[in-house]
């Protein structure tokens, strides 16, 4: 008997190595993973907190019109009233967090105007939208029409 | 004081098993978030399109491009122009570089066209986060499908499971990127960088959860469809008028 | 507007390919473990005694390509840093969350176990008449056990065939599973079909034992030692009874795809007479698979010379690794040149370069041979002809 053992005892050996090292990776594992993974699904629930750390850019028409009462007034009442005003004026939360420092750049108006009214087969018919090349002819579309109350 | 090797392995191993049980212990009972406002278990978020309302004038881009710092030539959210010819088998679509600047006027006006806005569709049953071997990309409990950009290994295999083209791997971080649903804007109560920004409405934020959302309303009004419903993603992004030349 | 390299139109974030060379090269080095350990497997389970000169040889291939497979996987990842995250947090949903564990097994397990089982008592041997720094190297590898008598060595003989045993069912997971993660795509009708995992497994199976047999045939010249025709005419027979199922399954995969012709069926058909007419039609169907085809079963029907036999043999063998790459490179590429929109195609741009670039995939493939030559310094596969 003791001398069959003998000869099968060579084979503990790589099975030690093999125990051996999932004990470590077992120890290393517990050390490692992220606390509270899995907590509501198969992730960090720091992800979350990492997403929502973003800085907001679009402060959004109801922040502009705190300080910005009478273009507010003259907007409502016209075509653009559903326009965001960063849709033209681009991301402005920093400067309504601190006005003074974060003074907006007026957009370029005729870039600005076309993109949405240049004339195209694929826009809804109802939309107003003009040839700019007839409509105008070279003249700035801020000349005849107001940006914030833009009917005539 | 003369310590044994016998001594070190006894006190070696005595810390060892300390060391294991807290930090076992930790990983259980885990860290508690702070307190919030805005609960996840309230909301139930998703979009709805109306095709028809479309102008293509790429608002959307621009803004989501501004808001999240996407970088060039990649795209969290984008347009396509379609014009469908009777007749052909294949529509001709095209989306100049995502439709960042809008599209240059030249439609052809023989032809039925029409523009379809594009993102995540936010799937509920997401083959993308199903395959991510590590639970790198996830859909949240209030229903938004994020990635993890500190966890993600940017193996790309999300990239491939997803039907709708919506992902791509970020050149400087290296991790995979997607229309978040602007979470860090919807969960203060602000609405999507896209949605504030369409002129039209033609985009609307919604939250299935919330009783007074008009995406109930609109559901039972009109024709809806998804994008490719034959995946079976249990897609949340709803689109109205949807032709059925759209990929 | 125009994008270079793309025709028609794909959304915009398709334009550029996500998974490269190095992940073509991984299922075709995957393949060639799985091949060589079934050819290995041949001999010490199913008692083909005539290819027993190869089972050493197999054995070292399979290990020299299974040591250098995660390497162009890492090369890959936008953070091979946290590749370690697999095996903290694998997620049980991704068939690519299987692949550390699958990895392990298969090369702790299985193929180290078998490889020392082996070798051991050359190893003990060696360990005594050695010197120096080899010696230590030897006593190393005898994990501090000597004995090497008859009766233990019976046991090692059996240990080894349940581990073979073990094993084959190990390396269809291994290679199998890379098959399921392409064929389980939905997203992508290239990939996605039920008959990916066989097709990658039976075209693998053909990698390998081609492989070691080119092997082989090239150690025998270079030792200028006789080949053993007898081997090298089984393993051709087994070759060609494997590329036979091989070919059938890409064939019915072919047919009915033509004849039930679904949504994405003209856009792929596009696609193979364009973009892969060379690495589909001429080199991996023409080149790759019809031509060694032929010349293999040209020698199942009639007799030729040892010399002649040997050449069709040798180019056979070459073809068919070409062959096999070539069906990864259209797998693997070949899904990402279409766009899912059906309406456009792009093109793969290779860098020279950069990590995922031609000379790392170069370097990769050659890595292999490289520890080969240190695997059968150390480990010898042949018995010594002269006395030491």
């Amino acid at each position: 008997m003791r001398r069959l053992l003998n000869e099968w005892v060579h084979l503990v050996r790589p099975a030690a190595v093999l125990i051996a090292a999932m004990g470590v990776f077992l120890i290393v594992r517990a050390a490692v993973i992220p606390k509270d993974f899995g907590k509501y699904g198969h992730y960090r629930p720091a992800a979350l907190d990492l997403v929502r750390s973003r800085p907001i850019g679009y402060a959004g028409q109801d922040t502009c019109v705190m300080c910005h009462d009478d273009q507010a007034k003259l907007r409502a009442s016209g075509k653009h009233a559903h326009v965001a005003c960063e849709a033209c004026h681009g991301p402005l939360a920093k400067h309504a967090d601190d006005p003074g420092a974060n003074i907006p750049k007026l957009p370029e108006v005729a870039d600005l105007c076309r993109r949405c009214h240049e004339k195209d087969a694929a826009k809804p018919k109802g939309f107003p939208q003009v040839v700019t090349a007839e409509h105008n002819s070279g003249v700035a579309c801020d000349s005849c029409h107001q940006p914030h109350n833009p009917h005539l | 004081m003369d310590i044994s090797r016998r001594d070190l392995f006894t006190i070696g191993g005595k810390l060892l098993m300390l060391a294991s049980v807290g930090a076992t212990l930790e990983q259980i009972t885990g860290a508690e978030a702070a307190p919030d406002a805005y609960k996840m278990a309230d909301h139930w978020w998703g979009m709805i399109i109306d095709v028809d309302k479309c102008i293509g004038c790429g608002n959307c881009v621009r803004a989501c491009s501004k808001e999240n710092g996407v970088p060039a030539g990649y795209f969290r959210t984008w347009v396509e122009r379609y014009q469908v010819e009777e007749g052909k088998e294949n529509p001709r679509v095209d989306s100049p570089n995502g439709a960042i600047d809008g599209f240059p006027a030249d439609t052809n006006p023989n032809l039925k066209s029409f523009f379809v806005p594009k993102l995540c569709n936010q799937c509920a049953d997401s083959p993308c986060v199903q395959v991510c071997p590590v639970g790198a990309t996830f859909i949240s409990p209030d229903g938004v499908v994020m990635v993890d950009e500190k966890y993600c290994l940017g193996c790309r295999y999300c990239v491939q499971a997803c039907p709708y083209g919506c992902r791509y791997l970020h050149p400087e971080t290296q991790t995979v990127d997607k229309c978040t649903l602007c979470y860090h804007r919807i969960t203060k109560g602000l609405t999507t960088a896209c949605c504030e920004n369409c002129p039209t409405g033609a985009r609307q934020l919604v939250d299935f959860k919330d009783p007074k959302d008009p995406v109930h309303e609109f559901l039972r009004q009109n024709k809806v469809q998804v994008l490719k419903p034959q995946m079976a993603t249990k897609a949340k992004v709803y689109y109205k008028d949807l032709d059925g030349s759209v990929r | 507007m125009m994008i270079p390299g793309v025709d028609g139109f794909m959304y915009p974030n398709e334009v550029e390919l996500q998974w490269s060379l190095l992940i073509v090269l991984y299922p075709y080095i995957t393949g060639l473990v799985a091949g060589a350990f079934i050819l290995a497997s041949l001999e010490r389970v199913f008692k083909v005694e005539a290819v027993k000169p190869t089972y050493r040889l197999a054995l070292l291939t399979a290990l020299a390509f299974l040591l250098v497979a995660p390497l162009p996987l890492q090369l890959h990842l936008g953070h091979p840093e946290r590749s370690m995250e697999m095996y903290l947090t694998p997620h049980s949903s991704s068939a690519m969350a299987m692949f550390g564990f699958v990895y392990l097994w298969y090369l702790t397990v299985v193929l180290l176990l078998e490889v020392w089982l082996e070798f051991r008592a050359d190893i003990v041997r060696l360990s005594r008449t050695t010197k120096g720094l080899t010696r230590m190297i030897y006593r190393a590898l005898t994990l501090g056990s000597q004995n090497i008598s008859p009766a233990a060595r019976i046991i090692d003989d059996k240990v080894g065939y349940a581990v073979t045993v073990i094993g084959i069912p190990s390396a269809f997971l291994l290679h199998g599973y890379v098959g399921f993660i392409f064929g389980s795509i939905k997203a992508n009708p290239w990939w996605s079909t039920p008959l990916m995992p066989i097709v990658f497994l039976f075209s693998a199976m053909v990698s390998g034992i081609a492989a070691v047999m080119l092997l082989y045939i090239v150690a025998m010249k270079l030792k200028k030692r006789p080949i053993d025709m007898r081997c090298v005419d089984t393993i051709a027979k087994y070759l060609f009874y494997t590329f036979v199922i091989d070919f059938t399954l890409e064939m019915l995969d072919l047919i009915h795809r033509t004849y039930e012709a679904d949504e994405s069926f003209r856009s792929l058909d596009f696609m193979v007479h364009t973009r892969l007419m060379v690495s589909q039609i001429i080199l991996q169907i023409f080149l790759g698979t019809l031509v060694p085809l032929t010349l293999l079963a040209v020698n199942q029907l009639w007799r030729f010379s040892a010399a002649a036999r040997r050449a069709m043999y040798t180019t056979a063998c070459s073809l068919t690794l070409v062959g096999i790459f070539a069906m990864r490179w259209n797998v693997v590429i070949g899904g990402q040149l279409f766009s899912k929109s059906f309406l456009g195609y792009t093109s793969y741009k290779m860098d020279l370069v950069t990590r995922e670039g031609l000379l790392a995939a170069i370097g990769l493939m050659l890595l292999p041979f490289v520890i080969f030559v240190v695997l059968i310094k150390f480990l010898p596969p042949w018995p010594e002809r002269e006395t030491t």
